[in-house]
């Protein structure tokens, strides 16, 4: 049950989308989200949904994962389109019941906001699918450098981010371990009132809490004894290069952009 | 009828995935009253899958667990029964402490038990007194105690619920060799005021010594099963599989290896030391 946080969940693979640098897999998909705001058109639309299965199957990365994905969202989705369907203003009535109305373009705005929270969400998807959790927060730092001029501690961040990851699955162990020990005594998690269940929650997230502390400090005391003293003068094993197909790819970014510049243009 | 009876259990994790994993495979097990029973085997042999499916934590895939006869997974209630007839102290069981006091903590269990006050309060100050805590500990914070009697409060927690079996997962990991006999002592204590069985889980294979009988796995499965002397008598077959024997043993199995002429089933340092000195008597040079 637990296992199943799809939360910064990486499918490494061997693929022109895996091998990008992470910068520029971070840039596109910003970009990505940018042209995304820009489509209003259905035209546009198509364009996008071509674009993310060209690179659904370059990645080889499974429909069916995209669409686990999305699943938590299913209210959010299911939220923006009733909103949108109800109570948008038109003059062309649809559908009328005592005070319920749908105007055809509520309901033009509601499949196109639905369209876009989907599309928006499976395009961060194939990030996090395809670039491990290291490369993805070695690419923000770097990307960020340039703040530190204004004394923000990107270094910091991005090593906070870095643990907070790599910690994940270890606090989902426990979360196991410290039920498994606690249901041996009698505790009772599934039944109750509300009150009662969340008082029986305490005997989980106590030590919980107190292993992630102990935890905190025994990694904290790991570090300095490898002399760890923050981001200065520290090398990298993995330099981060940006190669031909980087190139290749913030090109083929830029002529996805101008065909949403110019659908939006035309009005198709 | 024996206390406890595993019939045919297997265990298959995320079954129907691409990480699909045989964790026990048609286990067939019984554990008697007054018994004390060691299970060892190593890391990945499916041991602490098997103690999970003792108190219904997991439910198998296959084969079911009967406790007094009956099947644990009956129903909502039997599950719970069994829970509280079972007690599993897994490893490392001082991080589950989360009460204020000590006392509050050993009490945690009874308490689901919905037994009255008084009779809380009687278990609580019986196992307690079974794992020497004293009473002016039982107002301290758990987090105040020593990493040694943080583990004994946790074990007390369990032992408050007066389970009928005991299964402890390397209870002794982490303990010094003086806090280990201890503890073990203490359980034993416990054993023979209670009547209860005890299922140890272990990788030392000095603890594997004390037990009356072993049951020894190995790719989720029992490879082997019977008393200390006739499970290390085995020895070639037990690092075959990648455990070790008791130093005593060791030491045997070289001197035999030698050639000298030691019988087999030696396990205690007793033993070693008598078949030793035997051989001294019979004029034959011991080394």
């Amino acid at each position: 049950m637990l296992k199943d946080i799809t939360l910064g969940q990486f499918f490494p693979g061997d693929t022109p989308v895996h091998n990008l640098d992470p910068r520029t897999k971070l840039l596109l998909t910003l970009v990505y989200i940018v042209a995304l705001f820009l489509v209003n058109t259905w035209g546009g639309y198509l364009l996008v949904f071509a674009v993310l299965c060209a690179v659904t199957a370059l990645s080889r990365i499974r429909p069916r994962a995209l669409l686990k994905g999305l699943k938590p969202l299913v209210f959010i989705i299911v939220f923006t389109a009733v909103l949108n369907l109800f109570f948008t203003p038109g003059e062309d009535i649809l559908f009328r019941w005592k005070f319920v109305r749908i105007t055809y373009a509520g309901l033009d705005r509601a499949i196109a906001m639905v369209l876009r929270v989907m599309f928006l969400v499976s395009g961060t998807f194939l990030l996090t699918y395809t670039t491990s959790p290291l490369a993805i927060t070695d690419g923000l730092e770097r990307l960020m450098s340039p703040l530190k001029k204004l004394h923000v501690p990107v270094y910091e961040l991005s090593l906070m981010m870095c643990i907070a990851l790599r910690f994940i699955p270890t606090l989902i162990e426990e979360t196991d371990r410290i039920m498994s020990a606690q249901k041996a005594r009698g505790a009772d998690l599934e039944t109750g009132t509300l009150p009662e269940r969340a008082k029986a929650l305490l005997p989980l997230l106590i030590p919980l809490f107190i292993s992630a502390f102990r935890r905190a400090d025994e990694l904290a005391l790991a570090m300095e004894c490898r002399c760890y003293n923050g981001g200065q003068g520290r090398t990298r094993m993995k330099q981060l290069r940006m190669a031909g197909r980087d190139i290749a790819a913030f090109v083929l970014g830029g002529a996805f952009v101008a065909c949403v510049l110019i659908l939006r243009r035309l009005g198709i | 009828m024996s206390l406890i009876e595993l019939r045919g259990l297997t265990h298959i994790y995320s079954r129907g995935t691409p990480f699909e994993k045989t964790a026990v495979e048609d286990l067939n097990l019984t554990l008697e009253r007054g018994a004390t029973v060691g299970l060892i085997g190593h890391t990945g042999s499916g041991k602490s899958t098997l103690i999970s499916h003792l108190n219904a934590l997991l439910k198998p895939t296959a084969g079911t667990v009967l406790l007094d006869g009956e099947d644990i997974y009956a129903s909502k209630a039997s599950i719970r029964a069994a829970r509280f007839r079972v007690g599993v102290v897994f490893q490392y069981p001082e991080y589950q402490l989360f009460e204020e006091t000590v006392y509050a903590d050993i009490a945690y269990g009874p308490k689901n038990l919905k037994l009255d006050k008084d009779e809380v309060d009687r278990r609580v100050r019986e196992a307690a007194a079974f794992v020497g805590l004293g009473q002016e500990l039982f107002e301290k914070s758990p987090l105040e105690l020593s990493g040694g009697q943080k583990r004994r409060t946790a074990i007390a927690g369990v032992l408050a619920m007066e389970p009928e079996l005991l299964v402890l997962d390397e209870p002794t990991a982490g303990l010094d060799p003086a806090g280990r006999e201890d503890l073990l002592e203490k359980l034993f204590a416990w054993r023979d005021a209670r009547g209860a069985a005890v299922l140890l889980v272990t990788h030392d294979m000095s603890i594997a010594n004390r037990c009356d009988r072993l049951v020894v796995m190995s790719e989720g499965r029992i490879v082997m099963d019977g008393s200390p002397a006739e499970i290390f008598a085995r020895d070639g077959e037990l690092t075959a599989i990648g455990l070790d024997l008791p130093g005593p043993a060791h030491i045997a199995r070289l001197l035999r290896q030698r050639g000298v002429a030691l019988p087999a089933g030696i396990f205690t340092v007793e033993q070693l030391t008598d078949a030793i000195l035997a051989l001294g008597r019979r004029g034959g040079a011991p080394c």
